[in-house]
Protein backbone atom coordinates (compact mmCIF):
# COMPACT_ATOMS: atom_id res chain seq x y z
CA UNK A 1 0.00 0.00 0.00
CA UNK A 2 2.76 2.65 0.81
CA UNK A 3 4.46 1.78 -2.25
CA UNK A 4 1.35 2.10 -4.44
CA UNK A 5 1.08 5.64 -2.86
CA UNK A 6 4.62 6.40 -3.22
CA UNK A 7 4.41 5.25 -7.07
CA UNK A 8 1.19 7.47 -7.19
CA UNK A 9 2.69 10.49 -6.01
CA UNK A 10 6.04 9.55 -8.11
CA UNK A 11 3.74 9.96 -11.12
CA UNK A 12 1.87 12.86 -10.00
CA UNK A 13 5.40 14.83 -9.48
CA UNK A 14 6.84 13.52 -12.73
CA UNK A 15 3.81 14.41 -14.97
CA UNK A 16 3.94 17.97 -12.95
CA UNK A 17 7.19 18.01 -14.25
CA UNK A 18 6.38 17.64 -17.64
CA UNK A 19 6.78 20.69 -19.64
CA UNK A 20 4.46 19.74 -22.28
CA UNK A 21 1.41 19.66 -20.26
CA UNK A 22 -1.64 20.69 -21.91
CA UNK A 23 -3.05 21.57 -18.33
CA UNK A 24 -0.56 22.51 -16.29
CA UNK A 25 -0.58 23.20 -12.54
CA UNK A 26 -0.18 26.69 -12.73
CA UNK A 27 1.76 28.20 -9.24
CA UNK A 28 1.66 24.67 -7.67
CA UNK A 29 5.47 25.41 -7.46
CA UNK A 30 5.09 29.07 -6.64
CA UNK A 31 7.73 29.73 -3.71
CA UNK A 32 9.33 33.27 -2.70
CA UNK A 33 12.79 33.14 -2.86
CA UNK A 34 14.59 32.49 0.11
CA UNK A 35 15.95 36.14 0.57
CA UNK A 36 13.17 37.39 -0.89
CA UNK A 37 14.78 38.12 -3.85
CA UNK A 38 17.39 40.99 -1.70
CA UNK A 39 14.13 43.17 -0.70
CA UNK A 40 11.94 43.44 2.39
CA UNK A 41 8.28 43.08 2.86
CA UNK A 42 6.04 43.27 5.53
CA UNK A 43 4.94 39.89 7.46
CA UNK A 44 3.63 36.99 5.65
CA UNK A 45 4.63 38.10 2.22
CA UNK A 46 7.89 36.50 -0.06
CA UNK A 47 9.13 37.09 -3.48
CA UNK A 48 10.63 35.31 -5.85
CA UNK A 49 12.97 36.86 -8.82
CA UNK A 50 10.73 36.43 -12.25
CA UNK A 51 13.84 37.03 -14.14
CA UNK A 52 17.20 38.87 -13.55
CA UNK A 53 17.27 41.62 -15.92
CA UNK A 54 15.30 42.15 -19.17
CA UNK A 55 17.12 45.77 -19.76
CA UNK A 56 15.98 49.48 -18.80
CA UNK A 57 12.48 48.48 -18.09
CA UNK A 58 9.54 50.61 -17.77
CA UNK A 59 6.09 50.00 -17.27
CA UNK A 60 4.60 46.54 -16.87
CA UNK A 61 1.63 44.37 -17.75
CA UNK A 62 0.32 40.91 -17.36
CA UNK A 63 -2.08 38.78 -19.60
CA UNK A 64 -4.63 37.07 -18.69
CA UNK A 65 -2.32 33.99 -19.69
CA UNK A 66 0.03 34.86 -17.19
CA UNK A 67 3.07 36.48 -19.72
CA UNK A 68 4.74 39.40 -18.66
CA UNK A 69 4.95 42.24 -20.98
CA UNK A 70 7.63 44.51 -19.95
CA UNK A 71 8.41 47.98 -21.90
CA UNK A 72 12.48 49.41 -22.18
CA UNK A 73 13.61 52.76 -22.33
CA UNK A 74 16.71 51.41 -24.47
CA UNK A 75 16.07 49.14 -27.39
CA UNK A 76 17.41 45.44 -26.27
CA UNK A 77 18.79 43.38 -29.88
CA UNK A 78 16.44 45.67 -31.53
CA UNK A 79 13.19 45.25 -29.83
CA UNK A 80 11.29 47.64 -27.37
CA UNK A 81 9.38 45.09 -25.07
CA UNK A 82 10.45 41.66 -23.44
CA UNK A 83 7.76 39.00 -23.38
CA UNK A 84 8.05 36.44 -20.27
CA UNK A 85 6.83 32.92 -19.74
CA UNK A 86 6.74 30.87 -17.31
CA UNK A 87 6.13 27.55 -18.74
CA UNK A 88 6.19 25.13 -15.59
CA UNK A 89 4.41 27.67 -13.51
CA UNK A 90 7.00 28.40 -10.36
CA UNK A 91 7.26 31.97 -11.05
CA UNK A 92 10.63 32.02 -12.75
CA UNK A 93 10.33 33.10 -16.54
CA UNK A 94 11.98 30.40 -18.68
CA UNK A 95 11.32 32.09 -22.17
CA UNK A 96 11.96 35.56 -22.93
CA UNK A 97 11.21 37.07 -26.60
CA UNK A 98 11.80 40.77 -27.67
CA UNK A 99 8.68 42.54 -29.46
CA UNK A 100 7.92 45.44 -31.40
CA UNK A 101 10.81 47.56 -32.33
CA UNK A 102 9.84 51.38 -30.31
CA UNK A 103 11.18 51.96 -26.88
CA UNK A 104 8.71 53.50 -24.39
CA UNK A 105 7.07 54.01 -20.79
CA UNK A 106 3.58 53.03 -21.44
CA UNK A 107 1.43 49.51 -21.89
CA UNK A 108 -1.69 48.51 -21.34
CA UNK A 109 -3.73 45.39 -22.18
CA UNK A 110 -7.50 46.21 -22.58
CA UNK A 111 -10.46 45.69 -24.79
CA UNK A 112 -8.13 42.44 -26.42
CA UNK A 113 -5.61 44.59 -27.20
CA UNK A 114 -2.22 45.00 -26.31
CA UNK A 115 -1.65 49.09 -25.63
CA UNK A 116 2.15 50.44 -25.97
CA UNK A 117 3.50 53.83 -26.30
CA UNK A 118 6.56 55.39 -27.82
CA UNK A 119 6.96 58.85 -26.99
CA UNK A 120 5.17 60.31 -29.74
CA UNK A 121 2.64 57.44 -30.43
CA UNK A 122 0.39 54.76 -29.25
CA UNK A 123 0.32 51.52 -31.08
CA UNK A 124 -2.08 48.64 -30.05
CA UNK A 125 -1.89 44.75 -31.22
CA UNK A 126 -5.07 42.55 -31.02
CA UNK A 127 -4.40 39.40 -28.33
CA UNK A 128 -4.93 36.47 -30.81
CA UNK A 129 -5.47 33.25 -28.08
CA UNK A 130 -4.12 35.33 -25.54
CA UNK A 131 -0.77 36.76 -27.17
CA UNK A 132 -0.62 39.95 -29.29
CA UNK A 133 -0.49 39.26 -32.83
CA UNK A 134 2.71 41.61 -34.16
CA UNK A 135 1.87 41.62 -37.83
CA UNK A 136 -1.39 43.66 -37.23
CA UNK A 137 -0.30 47.14 -35.45
CA UNK A 138 -2.89 49.84 -35.34
CA UNK A 139 -1.94 53.06 -34.79
CA UNK A 140 -4.18 55.18 -32.43
CA UNK A 141 -2.23 58.18 -31.40
CA UNK A 142 0.44 59.59 -33.78
CA UNK A 143 2.22 62.55 -34.68
CA UNK A 144 2.72 63.42 -31.15
CA UNK A 145 6.12 66.43 -30.29
CA UNK A 146 9.60 64.67 -29.64
CA UNK A 147 10.80 66.55 -26.53
CA UNK A 148 13.28 64.41 -24.21
CA UNK A 149 12.46 66.64 -20.60
CA UNK A 150 9.26 64.63 -19.25
CA UNK A 151 8.63 63.33 -22.64
CA UNK A 152 7.15 59.06 -21.72
CA UNK A 153 3.64 58.71 -22.57
CA UNK A 154 1.96 56.85 -19.88
CA UNK A 155 -1.41 55.09 -20.45
CA UNK A 156 -4.52 54.32 -18.77
CA UNK A 157 -7.71 52.25 -20.24
CA UNK A 158 -11.70 52.57 -18.37
CA UNK A 159 -13.86 50.73 -18.78
CA UNK A 160 -16.40 53.26 -21.63
CA UNK A 161 -13.99 52.28 -24.45
CA UNK A 162 -11.34 56.23 -23.69
CA UNK A 163 -7.61 55.90 -23.51
CA UNK A 164 -5.77 58.43 -21.07
CA UNK A 165 -2.13 59.38 -21.93
CA UNK A 166 -0.33 61.49 -20.30
CA UNK A 167 1.82 65.06 -22.07
CA UNK A 168 4.51 65.94 -19.43
CA UNK A 169 5.32 69.84 -19.87
CA UNK A 170 8.68 69.75 -21.05
CA UNK A 171 10.01 72.13 -18.29
CA UNK A 172 10.38 72.18 -14.96
CA UNK A 173 8.68 75.51 -14.41
CA UNK A 174 7.95 77.32 -17.31
CA UNK A 175 10.19 79.86 -17.21
CA UNK A 176 10.95 81.76 -20.82
CA UNK A 177 14.87 80.09 -20.62
CA UNK A 178 13.78 76.38 -18.90
CA UNK A 179 15.89 76.21 -15.69
CA UNK A 180 17.78 79.32 -15.80
CA UNK A 181 18.34 81.58 -12.59
CA UNK A 182 16.41 85.20 -13.08
CA UNK A 183 14.46 84.09 -15.93
CA UNK A 184 11.01 84.83 -15.75
CA UNK A 185 7.91 82.41 -15.84
CA UNK A 186 5.26 82.73 -18.81
CA UNK A 187 2.07 83.79 -18.58
CA UNK A 188 0.05 82.59 -19.21
CA UNK A 189 2.22 79.22 -19.39
CA UNK A 190 2.33 78.29 -23.26
CA UNK A 191 2.74 75.02 -22.68
CA UNK A 192 -0.53 74.24 -21.11
CA UNK A 193 -2.03 74.35 -24.33
CA UNK A 194 -0.41 70.72 -25.62
CA UNK A 195 0.97 69.34 -22.43
CA UNK A 196 1.47 69.46 -18.26
CA UNK A 197 -1.73 67.48 -18.19
CA UNK A 198 -3.71 64.24 -19.32
CA UNK A 199 -5.65 63.99 -22.79
CA UNK A 200 -8.47 61.48 -23.59
CA UNK A 201 -8.55 59.49 -26.78
CA UNK A 202 -11.27 57.01 -28.11
CA UNK A 203 -9.35 53.65 -27.30
CA UNK A 204 -10.86 52.30 -30.65
CA UNK A 205 -9.92 55.19 -33.16
CA UNK A 206 -6.67 55.06 -35.68
CA UNK A 207 -4.66 58.05 -36.38
CA UNK A 208 -6.00 60.05 -33.73
CA UNK A 209 -3.49 63.35 -33.59
CA UNK A 210 -3.51 65.53 -30.23
CA UNK A 211 -5.82 67.74 -31.39
CA UNK A 212 -8.20 65.00 -31.46
CA UNK A 213 -7.76 63.64 -27.85
CA UNK A 214 -9.59 65.93 -25.63
CA UNK A 215 -7.67 67.83 -22.63
CA UNK A 216 -9.13 65.71 -19.40
CA UNK A 217 -7.23 67.76 -17.02
CA UNK A 218 -4.30 70.40 -16.75
CA UNK A 219 -1.86 72.06 -14.41
CA UNK A 220 0.43 68.66 -14.28
CA UNK A 221 3.65 69.11 -14.41
CA UNK A 222 4.45 65.34 -14.85
CA UNK A 223 2.76 61.97 -14.35
CA UNK A 224 4.37 58.99 -14.99
CA UNK A 225 2.42 56.86 -12.73
CA UNK A 226 -1.59 56.54 -13.87
CA UNK A 227 -4.15 54.28 -12.92
CA UNK A 228 -8.13 53.98 -13.47
CA UNK A 229 -9.55 52.85 -10.66
CA UNK A 230 -12.45 50.40 -11.55
CA UNK A 231 -14.23 50.80 -8.34
CA UNK A 232 -14.52 54.01 -8.51
CA UNK A 233 -14.88 54.57 -12.11
CA UNK A 234 -12.61 57.60 -11.58
CA UNK A 235 -8.50 58.48 -13.17
CA UNK A 236 -5.87 58.75 -10.16
CA UNK A 237 -2.32 59.69 -11.10
CA UNK A 238 1.34 61.01 -9.27
CA UNK A 239 2.69 64.31 -9.74
CA UNK A 240 6.55 64.81 -10.07
CA UNK A 241 7.10 68.13 -8.38
CA UNK A 242 8.97 70.79 -9.76
CA UNK A 243 12.99 70.79 -8.85
CA UNK A 244 15.50 73.65 -8.52
CA UNK A 245 13.57 76.07 -5.61
CA UNK A 246 16.80 76.93 -4.30
CA UNK A 247 19.63 77.12 -7.50
CA UNK A 248 16.78 79.57 -8.83
CA UNK A 249 15.54 81.85 -5.30
CA UNK A 250 18.50 80.77 -3.45
CA UNK A 251 17.24 84.18 -1.54
CA UNK A 252 13.61 82.49 -0.50
CA UNK A 253 14.63 78.82 -0.11
CA UNK A 254 17.58 77.07 1.59
CA UNK A 255 18.88 73.72 0.29
CA UNK A 256 16.50 71.88 2.64
CA UNK A 257 13.37 73.39 2.02
CA UNK A 258 14.15 72.97 -0.93
CA UNK A 259 14.96 68.93 -0.83
CA UNK A 260 12.00 68.53 0.84
CA UNK A 261 9.03 70.78 -1.50
CA UNK A 262 7.14 70.35 -3.38
CA UNK A 263 5.25 67.78 -2.64
CA UNK A 264 5.19 64.79 -4.77
CA UNK A 265 1.54 64.55 -5.41
CA UNK A 266 -0.82 61.50 -5.30
CA UNK A 267 -4.13 63.07 -7.68
CA UNK A 268 -7.60 62.28 -8.44
CA UNK A 269 -7.97 63.45 -11.62
CA UNK A 270 -11.15 64.18 -12.36
CA UNK A 271 -12.83 65.43 -15.84
CA UNK A 272 -11.84 68.85 -16.03
CA UNK A 273 -9.24 69.34 -13.44
CA UNK A 274 -6.76 72.25 -13.01
CA UNK A 275 -3.91 71.26 -10.39
CA UNK A 276 -1.75 74.28 -11.15
CA UNK A 277 1.10 74.32 -12.53
CA UNK A 278 3.35 75.85 -13.03
CA UNK A 279 1.84 78.53 -11.23
CA UNK A 280 1.58 76.82 -8.25
CA UNK A 281 3.48 73.69 -6.03
CA UNK A 282 1.86 72.29 -3.44
CA UNK A 283 3.69 72.57 0.54
CA UNK A 284 2.66 69.50 2.27
CA UNK A 285 3.96 71.45 5.59
CA UNK A 286 1.30 74.06 5.04
CA UNK A 287 -0.90 71.90 3.23
CA UNK A 288 -1.85 74.38 0.81
CA UNK A 289 -0.86 75.37 -3.01
CA UNK A 290 1.56 78.03 -3.07
CA UNK A 291 2.19 80.51 -5.64
CA UNK A 292 5.58 79.34 -7.85
CA UNK A 293 8.55 82.00 -7.18
CA UNK A 294 8.18 82.79 -10.87
CA UNK A 295 5.03 84.23 -10.50
CA UNK A 296 5.35 86.42 -7.67
CA UNK A 297 5.46 83.77 -4.96
CA UNK A 298 6.84 84.78 -1.59
CA UNK A 299 6.84 80.91 -0.29
CA UNK A 300 3.39 81.69 1.46
CA UNK A 301 1.11 83.83 -0.73
CA UNK A 302 -1.56 81.62 -2.49
CA UNK A 303 -2.72 84.06 -5.24
CA UNK A 304 -4.79 82.30 -8.11
CA UNK A 305 -3.54 78.95 -6.22
CA UNK A 306 -6.77 79.18 -3.88
CA UNK A 307 -8.88 77.98 -6.26
CA UNK A 308 -6.65 75.32 -7.45
CA UNK A 309 -7.34 71.41 -7.08
CA UNK A 310 -5.84 69.84 -4.12
CA UNK A 311 -3.88 66.27 -3.87
CA UNK A 312 -5.62 63.53 -1.99
CA UNK A 313 -2.29 62.64 -0.59
CA UNK A 314 0.90 64.91 -0.30
CA UNK A 315 4.47 63.25 -0.36
CA UNK A 316 7.93 64.32 1.04
CA UNK A 317 9.81 66.64 -2.47
CA UNK A 318 12.06 64.29 -5.28
CA UNK A 319 10.56 60.50 -4.32
CA UNK A 320 9.56 60.42 -8.33
CA UNK A 321 6.52 58.32 -8.31
CA UNK A 322 6.98 56.33 -11.22
CA UNK A 323 4.31 54.09 -11.10
CA UNK A 324 0.67 53.80 -9.74
CA UNK A 325 -1.56 50.51 -9.27
CA UNK A 326 -4.83 50.15 -7.72
CA UNK A 327 -4.93 46.48 -5.68
CA UNK A 328 -8.18 44.79 -7.01
CA UNK A 329 -7.06 41.10 -6.22
CA UNK A 330 -7.77 38.42 -3.64
CA UNK A 331 -4.08 36.69 -2.67
CA UNK A 332 -3.45 39.75 -0.03
CA UNK A 333 -5.11 40.25 3.16
CA UNK A 334 -8.19 42.26 2.96
CA UNK A 335 -6.80 45.78 4.04
CA UNK A 336 -4.84 45.84 0.73
CA UNK A 337 -8.45 45.10 -1.44
CA UNK A 338 -8.66 48.65 -3.50
CA UNK A 339 -5.87 50.44 -1.93
CA UNK A 340 -2.68 51.76 -4.23
CA UNK A 341 0.65 50.35 -4.64
CA UNK A 342 3.27 53.69 -5.60
CA UNK A 343 6.64 52.75 -7.00
CA UNK A 344 8.90 55.24 -5.71
CA UNK A 345 11.59 55.31 -8.69
CA UNK A 346 13.89 57.50 -5.95
CA UNK A 347 15.36 61.16 -5.72
CA UNK A 348 18.07 62.32 -7.22
CA UNK A 349 17.85 65.97 -5.82
CA UNK A 350 17.50 65.73 -2.17
CA UNK A 351 20.60 67.22 -1.47
CA UNK A 352 22.22 68.41 1.54
CA UNK A 353 19.26 65.73 2.81
CA UNK A 354 19.34 61.93 2.74
CA UNK A 355 18.03 61.06 -0.87
CA UNK A 356 14.88 59.43 -0.60
CA UNK A 357 12.05 57.29 -1.84
CA UNK A 358 13.51 53.66 -3.94
CA UNK A 359 10.86 51.82 -2.22
CA UNK A 360 7.56 50.60 -3.41
CA UNK A 361 4.44 52.03 -0.92
CA UNK A 362 1.25 51.23 0.17
CA UNK A 363 -2.08 53.73 0.50
CA UNK A 364 -5.00 52.20 2.10
CA UNK A 365 -8.28 53.04 0.56
CA UNK A 366 -11.79 53.93 1.56
CA UNK A 367 -15.18 53.02 -0.04
CA UNK A 368 -15.06 56.72 -0.82
CA UNK A 369 -12.20 56.44 -3.07
CA UNK A 370 -9.70 58.78 -0.42
CA UNK A 371 -7.18 57.71 0.98
CA UNK A 372 -7.99 56.01 4.54
CA UNK A 373 -4.90 56.07 6.15
CA UNK A 374 -1.26 57.09 6.07
CA UNK A 375 1.40 55.54 3.36
CA UNK A 376 3.62 52.32 4.67
CA UNK A 377 6.97 51.12 2.91
CA UNK A 378 5.53 47.80 1.78
CA UNK A 379 8.78 46.97 -0.34
CA UNK A 380 12.25 48.31 0.14
CA UNK A 381 15.85 47.20 -0.12
CA UNK A 382 16.06 47.95 -4.20
CA UNK A 383 18.71 49.75 -4.10
CA UNK A 384 21.31 47.22 -2.15
CA UNK A 385 21.99 49.54 0.73
CA UNK A 386 21.05 51.44 3.78
CA UNK A 387 21.34 54.63 2.22
CA UNK A 388 21.60 55.48 -1.59
CA UNK A 389 24.09 58.75 -1.43
CA UNK A 390 24.11 59.19 -5.77
CA UNK A 391 21.43 57.54 -7.72
CA UNK A 392 23.82 55.63 -10.13
CA UNK A 393 24.71 53.68 -7.07
CA UNK A 394 21.51 52.16 -6.79
CA UNK A 395 21.88 48.45 -7.44
CA UNK A 396 17.87 48.61 -8.39
CA UNK A 397 15.15 51.17 -8.61
CA UNK A 398 11.61 49.93 -8.49
CA UNK A 399 9.44 51.13 -11.91
CA UNK A 400 6.61 49.32 -12.82
CA UNK A 401 3.85 47.84 -11.15
CA UNK A 402 1.27 45.01 -12.59
CA UNK A 403 -1.22 42.59 -11.03
CA UNK A 404 -1.08 39.23 -11.72
CA UNK A 405 -4.48 37.15 -12.65
CA UNK A 406 -3.51 35.08 -8.84
CA UNK A 407 -3.91 38.52 -7.37
CA UNK A 408 0.45 38.46 -6.68
CA UNK A 409 1.88 42.04 -7.85
CA UNK A 410 5.21 42.26 -10.18
CA UNK A 411 7.84 44.79 -9.98
CA UNK A 412 10.10 46.14 -12.43
CA UNK A 413 13.69 47.85 -11.68
CA UNK A 414 14.81 50.52 -14.36
CA UNK A 415 18.92 50.00 -13.47
CA UNK A 416 19.10 46.32 -15.06
CA UNK A 417 15.37 45.36 -15.49
CA UNK A 418 15.03 42.59 -12.58
CA UNK A 419 11.24 41.97 -11.98
CA UNK A 420 10.01 40.54 -8.78
CA UNK A 421 6.79 39.00 -8.24
CA UNK A 422 5.26 39.44 -4.31
CA UNK A 423 3.24 36.52 -3.13
CA UNK A 424 1.41 36.52 -0.03
CA UNK A 425 1.79 33.11 1.80
CA UNK B 1 47.26 68.54 10.34
CA UNK B 2 47.75 69.54 6.57
CA UNK B 3 44.74 71.40 5.74
CA UNK B 4 44.46 69.22 2.37
CA UNK B 5 40.74 71.24 1.18
CA UNK B 6 41.73 74.93 1.86
CA UNK B 7 38.25 75.39 -0.03
CA UNK B 8 36.58 74.13 2.82
CA UNK B 9 38.11 75.93 5.10
CA UNK B 10 37.23 80.07 5.27
CA UNK B 11 39.79 81.03 7.78
CA UNK B 12 42.71 79.88 5.45
CA UNK B 13 44.19 82.42 3.45
CA UNK B 14 44.04 80.56 0.25
CA UNK B 15 40.38 81.20 0.55
CA UNK B 16 38.28 82.03 -2.49
CA UNK B 17 34.78 82.26 -3.16
CA UNK B 18 35.37 81.29 -6.67
CA UNK B 19 37.00 78.13 -5.68
CA UNK B 20 35.77 75.61 -8.47
CA UNK B 21 34.63 73.04 -5.53
CA UNK B 22 32.02 75.70 -3.91
CA UNK B 23 30.65 76.69 -7.72
CA UNK B 24 30.63 73.18 -8.07
CA UNK B 25 28.02 72.73 -5.21
CA UNK B 26 26.43 75.98 -5.75
CA UNK B 27 25.00 75.25 -9.66
CA UNK B 28 26.41 71.94 -10.52
CA UNK B 29 26.01 69.35 -7.86
CA UNK B 30 22.03 68.98 -7.88
CA UNK B 31 22.37 67.39 -11.16
CA UNK B 32 25.68 65.87 -11.38
CA UNK B 33 25.81 64.69 -8.34
CA UNK B 34 28.34 64.90 -5.29
CA UNK B 35 30.83 62.74 -6.72
CA UNK B 36 30.03 63.57 -10.82
CA UNK B 37 28.21 60.63 -11.42
CA UNK B 38 25.12 62.28 -12.77
CA UNK B 39 21.43 60.82 -12.83
CA UNK B 40 20.82 57.69 -14.89
CA UNK B 41 18.21 58.51 -18.03
CA UNK B 42 18.19 62.10 -16.43
CA UNK B 43 21.32 63.86 -15.62
CA UNK B 44 24.63 63.04 -17.63
CA UNK B 45 27.28 61.53 -15.85
CA UNK B 46 31.11 63.69 -15.53
CA UNK B 47 33.04 60.79 -15.41
CA UNK B 48 34.71 58.81 -17.95
CA UNK B 49 33.43 60.65 -20.83
CA UNK B 50 35.21 62.87 -23.25
CA UNK B 51 32.75 65.75 -23.34
CA UNK B 52 34.66 66.54 -19.78
CA UNK B 53 38.26 64.90 -20.76
CA UNK B 54 38.48 65.88 -24.27
CA UNK B 55 38.07 68.65 -26.41
CA UNK B 56 38.17 71.84 -24.19
CA UNK B 57 36.18 73.54 -26.28
CA UNK B 58 33.35 71.94 -26.62
CA UNK B 59 33.52 71.55 -23.13
CA UNK B 60 33.43 75.37 -22.57
CA UNK B 61 30.14 75.64 -25.19
CA UNK B 62 28.60 73.17 -23.10
CA UNK B 63 28.34 76.00 -20.21
CA UNK B 64 27.80 78.74 -22.15
CA UNK B 65 25.23 77.40 -24.29
CA UNK B 66 23.45 74.28 -22.68
CA UNK B 67 23.28 71.08 -24.41
CA UNK B 68 20.14 69.28 -24.73
CA UNK B 69 18.82 65.79 -26.71
CA UNK B 70 22.60 64.57 -27.09
CA UNK B 71 23.63 60.78 -26.48
CA UNK B 72 26.56 60.53 -24.09
CA UNK B 73 28.78 57.61 -24.48
CA UNK B 74 25.64 56.02 -25.68
CA UNK B 75 23.08 56.78 -23.10
CA UNK B 76 20.31 59.48 -23.49
CA UNK B 77 19.77 61.85 -20.79
CA UNK B 78 16.29 63.63 -20.91
CA UNK B 79 17.27 66.86 -19.12
CA UNK B 80 17.92 70.13 -20.25
CA UNK B 81 21.77 71.47 -19.18
CA UNK B 82 20.75 75.06 -18.88
CA UNK B 83 22.95 78.19 -19.98
CA UNK B 84 25.32 78.94 -17.28
CA UNK B 85 26.79 82.03 -19.50
CA UNK B 86 26.16 84.55 -16.12
CA UNK B 87 29.09 82.87 -14.62
CA UNK B 88 32.20 84.97 -15.16
CA UNK B 89 35.55 83.47 -17.52
CA UNK B 90 37.33 82.92 -14.25
CA UNK B 91 34.69 80.91 -12.38
CA UNK B 92 34.05 78.89 -15.29
CA UNK B 93 37.89 78.24 -15.95
CA UNK B 94 37.60 77.44 -12.28
CA UNK B 95 34.85 74.69 -12.18
CA UNK B 96 35.78 73.15 -15.22
CA UNK B 97 39.07 73.11 -14.40
CA UNK B 98 37.97 71.46 -10.77
CA UNK B 99 35.42 68.95 -12.69
CA UNK B 100 38.53 67.72 -15.11
CA UNK B 101 40.90 67.08 -12.40
CA UNK B 102 38.46 65.29 -9.39
CA UNK B 103 36.09 62.57 -9.40
CA UNK B 104 38.84 60.39 -11.03
CA UNK B 105 39.08 62.75 -13.77
CA UNK B 106 42.43 63.88 -14.83
CA UNK B 107 42.60 66.19 -17.84
CA UNK B 108 44.28 69.37 -18.08
CA UNK B 109 42.90 72.92 -16.69
CA UNK B 110 41.25 75.74 -18.73
CA UNK B 111 41.64 79.33 -17.90
CA UNK B 112 39.90 82.23 -17.98
CA UNK B 113 41.56 83.13 -20.90
CA UNK B 114 40.30 79.88 -22.95
CA UNK B 115 36.57 80.72 -22.09
CA UNK B 116 36.81 84.48 -22.87
CA UNK B 117 37.71 83.31 -26.36
CA UNK B 118 34.96 81.09 -26.84
CA UNK B 119 32.29 83.67 -25.02
CA UNK B 120 33.54 86.57 -27.70
CA UNK B 121 32.68 84.05 -30.92
CA UNK B 122 29.40 83.61 -29.64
Amino acid sequence: MKNLILSLSMITLLMSFKPTDKNPIKNAKLKADADNGGINLPKGFGALIVSEGVGKARHIAVSEKGDIYVRLSKLKDGKGTIILKDTNGDGKADDSIGFGNFVGTGIAIGNGYLYESSDSSVVRYPMKNGSPDESKPETIVTGLELYSEHGTKSLALDDKNHLYVTFGAPSNACQEKNRVKGSKGMMPCPILDWHGGVWQFDANKKNQKQADGFRYATGIRNIVGIDWNKQQGELYAMQHGRDQLTTLYPEMYDAEQSAELPSEEFLLVKKNSDFGWPYCYHDRFQNKKILAPEYGGDTKNQGVCEGKEKPIMAFPGHWAPNALMFYTGNMFPAKYKNGAFICFHGSWNRAPLKQGGYFVAFVPFGKDGKPSGEYEIFADGFSGGPEVKNPGDAKARPMGLAQGTDGSIYITDSVKGKVWRVIHQ
Amino acid sequence: MVQKNTISNPQSSHYQADSGKLIYETYCLACHQEDGSGVPGMNPPLIKTDWVLGDSTRLINVILKGLKDTEINGDSYSNEMPSHDFLTDYQIAEVLTYVRKNFGNQASAISSEDVKIQRAKK
